[in-house]
């Protein structure tokens, strides 16, 4: 089975359609949602209606910290995530507000666990950058591969029998075997706020049957999606760091 | 662990154990037989009982993620693997032939032999590392000649791949490698630079050569990081007769400093072919190694091989192509082939590890050779080279990066064809002659280069070009 995997949207329509859209292509037959669906960018309402959707029909999605926030007001963000938050709140209804509130904060899935953060405490939202974050997140789990986003730099930690870790920088369309003897953290690439120096969004594809992750990226329009944050009376910094993916 | 249960007749996943053929310090070879596939197939299991190595684990977890990605006449061919949680193993076809380990005995090998094994190496190794590995273990029992011919590269345990995690690197941060071919380079820890294989592959080509190891035998770090500033002694000074072309190519790959070495693989496949156009330096005259105040500059000098961030595998093959100009030296040529000359230029200028090598095409009568031309057509031979050299000379190239070869054929763009494929020319650059009597009669030259080479193929016309018929 193919299973794509998004996180990070944070209301970017353009992005997280062009994910979808390449996601039909290569053939992905479930879809499994890292969190953080809003903040940052400007159609939070389409993005959380589409989730809606695709949970309706099957997907698994988990809360991240700006979805929490729109309901907590004690979340902590940045200054400018708060002031998109807060212009979130009057854009989502009532049942969207509902579904962000409810979502979990970890899923299990066979052999592997669906985080937005990392696992250790992931209501703590704790960013995982080097190896010593990864192993907190890696013993803290028996999942074989865990999934998370947050960071929005795609990165590949991975710990063998003997505790021993090493982190590896994944190249876009290069598959790599997740080898069973060993646990895996894979932190993904935001599909809607990419911060690798790349614009192009960011997903991943598991293929369960080869054990296979593949880090893919699809390029959009990111002008239009600039626009609407510009449009919308956003701060403009977030419609201009989208062109340079940082 | 679970116990193993490996024995001759037992079933692993439909694979039936025939004969235990090795037993090695990291894993255990089996021949074993399936159903479903009638190549000789070989099974690699490793030794992970307690106690073993840890490296074992990782070199073993290495192979079955590199393997299933390689692919080509210069690896065995990956057929399946076993999970580690049941029994893990790696099937593989069983390459006929014997390991170059096998002829330690004969050894040193005549000089012709040498050069066909160095070739094969060469052109292997530029297989493997388009494929984005560096093998990083390079030696006699890591290589088998096919029946055919081709070099079969064995055992990626210690590879770097450029686009998977390096467990290697990342879980023991101490060199892994073979004692007489590790490079300098990998003793200092750097597992990414293509050119550690060169070197490898230059310490056997002098212990094929010579009968004697390039660095002795020593396995201890201290021994070993003596490479790191102590040069062998020059094959010349241990054979009187040792061919000076080889000594420089020899010593070339030995280079301490691996930006002095061959920038590819195909680089010194090309030079191998081709002895009768290497450029002979210093390296060839040697007769003793290098005077104690050098070895003592390298020794204390902090600089040398400092760490560099290196591309990316891929992107330094790229940066040193073997770019053919295929030049007409017919009458009337001589705008095309200054256009010719102007596109070459602006390729070569982005490149500075870049080969360019030049070829003329001495045509033969279809139907016989007249032999009381012989004379004649050496003489022709040589004029060419002369202006294919001339037609060089203003892009002032360092004459290791330049050669020039005459092709005798009858039939012009299969000859340039088959040079391009047989010394793996990436880029072909050629110009399209304007219509002419002598086209309608041969065919067009480009045409058939630009629509059958393997490689990427630029057509070149002049900047202005008369109408046809006038």
């Amino acid at each position: 089975m193919l299973i794509g995997l998004f996180a990070d949207i944070h209301a970017n329509r353009q992005a997280f359609s062009a994910c979808l859209r390449e996601a039909r292509i290569i053939g992905v037959e479930r879809t499994v949602l890292l969190g953080d669906y809003v903040g940052y960018g400007a159609d939070p309402e389409w993005t959380v209606s589409t989730v809606i959707d695709l949970v309706g029909q099957g997907a698994m999605a988990v809360r991240g910290n700006h979805d929490n926030a729109v309901s907590d007001p004690r979340e902590q963000l940045n200054v400018e995530a708060e002031v998109v938050i807060e212009w979130t709140r009057g854009e989502l209804g009532a049942p969207e507000r509902r579904f962000l509130e409810e979502l979990p904060l970890t899923l299990a899935d066979d052999d592997r666990l669906y985080v937005h953060a990392e696992a250790s405490d992931p209501k703590r939202w704790r960013y995982v950058t080097c190896v010593e974050d990864a192993a907190r997140s890696l013993v803290a789990t028996p999942a074989h591969v865990t999934f998370c986003g947050h960071v929005h730099r795609p990165a590949l930690y991975t710990m063998s029998a003997t505790g021993k870790l090493t982190a590896f920088t994944p190249i876009t369309g290069a598959p790599i075997h997740l080898l069973p003897g060993r646990r895996w953290l894979a932190v993904l690439g935001s599909v809607g706020q990419p911060r690798d120096g790349n614009p192009a969004a960011s997903f991943a594809v598991l293929d369960t049957k080869r054990r296979q992750l593949t880090y893919c990226s699809a390029p959009y329009d990111v002008e239009a999606a600039a626009a609407r944050i510009r449009e919308s009376g956003l701060p403009p910094s977030l419609a201009d760091r989208l062109a340079l993916g940082k | 662990m679970v116990k193993s249960s490996l024995h001759v007749g037992a079933t692993i996943d439909g694979f039936r154990l025939e004969e235990r053929l090795h037993e090695g310090g990291m894993a255990t070879l089996w021949r074993v037989s399936s159903a479903d596939h009638a190549l000789p197939l070989l099974m690699k299991v490793p030794k992970l009982a307690e106690g073993e190595d840890p490296a074992a684990i990782v070199s073993f977890e290495m192979e079955q993620m590199i393997m299933p990605r390689l692919s080509g006449v210069h690896v065995p061919k990956f057929v399946a693997a076993g999970d580690f949680a049941v029994q893990p193993y790696i099937v593989m076809e069983q390459i006929p032939g014997k390991t170059l380990l096998q002829r330690l005995s004969e050894l040193p090998l005549p000089d012709a032999e040498i050069v066909g094994i160095g070739i094969e190496i060469a052109k292997a190794l530029d297989d493997l590392h388009r494929q984005h590995v560096i093998h990083l273990d390079v030696k006699p029992s890591n290589i088998i000649l096919r029946p055919s011919g081709e070099a079969v590269l064995l055992d990626f345990g210690l590879s770097h791949h450029d686009q998977l995690p390096d467990l290697m690197q990342e879980e023991f941060r101490v060199p892994f490698g073979t004692a007489p071919y590790i490079s300098p380079e990998q003793l200092l820890g750097i597992r990414d630079d293509p050119r550690s294989d060169l070197f490898a592959a230059g310490a056997l080509l002098y212990f094929f050569s010579t009968g004697r190891r390039p660095f002795g035998e020593s396995e201890t770090m201290g021994g070993m990081r003596r490479r790191l500033w102590r040069d062998p002694y020059p094959p010349r000074s241990l054979r009187p007769d040792y061919p000076p072309w080889l000594q420089e190519i020899v010593l070339r790959c030995l280079e301490i400093e691996p930006a002095w070495r061959y920038p590819t693989a195909a680089q010194l496949a090309f030079e191998l072919s081709h002895r009768d156009q290497v450029k002979l330096t210093k390296r060839s005259e040697r007769l003793k190694r290098d005077p104690l105040r050098t070895v003592l500059r390298r020794r204390f000098n902090k600089d040398l091989m400092k760490s560099i961030r290196r591309p990316a595998v891929a992107a330094h093959i790229s940066s040193a192509p073997i770019v053919a100009a295929a030049v007409d030296l017919a009458e009337g040529s001589s705008e095309l082939n200054d256009a010719l000359r102007a596109t070459t230029q602006a390729i070569l200028a982005t490149l500075p590890a870049a080969r360019l090598t030049c070829l003329n095409v001495l045509r033969l009568g279809r139907i016989v050779i007249d032999t009381t031309l012989d004379e004649e057509g050496h003489n022709k031979r040589i004029d060419r080279l002369v202006a294919l050299r001339h037609w060089a000379e203003p892009l002032k190239l360092e004459p290791h990066r330049f050669s020039a070869h005459i092709l005798e054929a009858v039939d012009p763009a299969n000859a340039i064809l088959e040079f391009v494929r047989a010394n793996h020319v990436d880029h072909i650059i050629v110009g399209a002659r304007k219509d002419s009597l002598l086209r309608d009669l041969l065919g067009s030259v480009s045409a058939k280069v630009a629509a059958e080479a393997r490689c990427t193929v630029t057509v070149v016309r002049p900047a202005r070009s008369e109408p046809a018929g006038e």
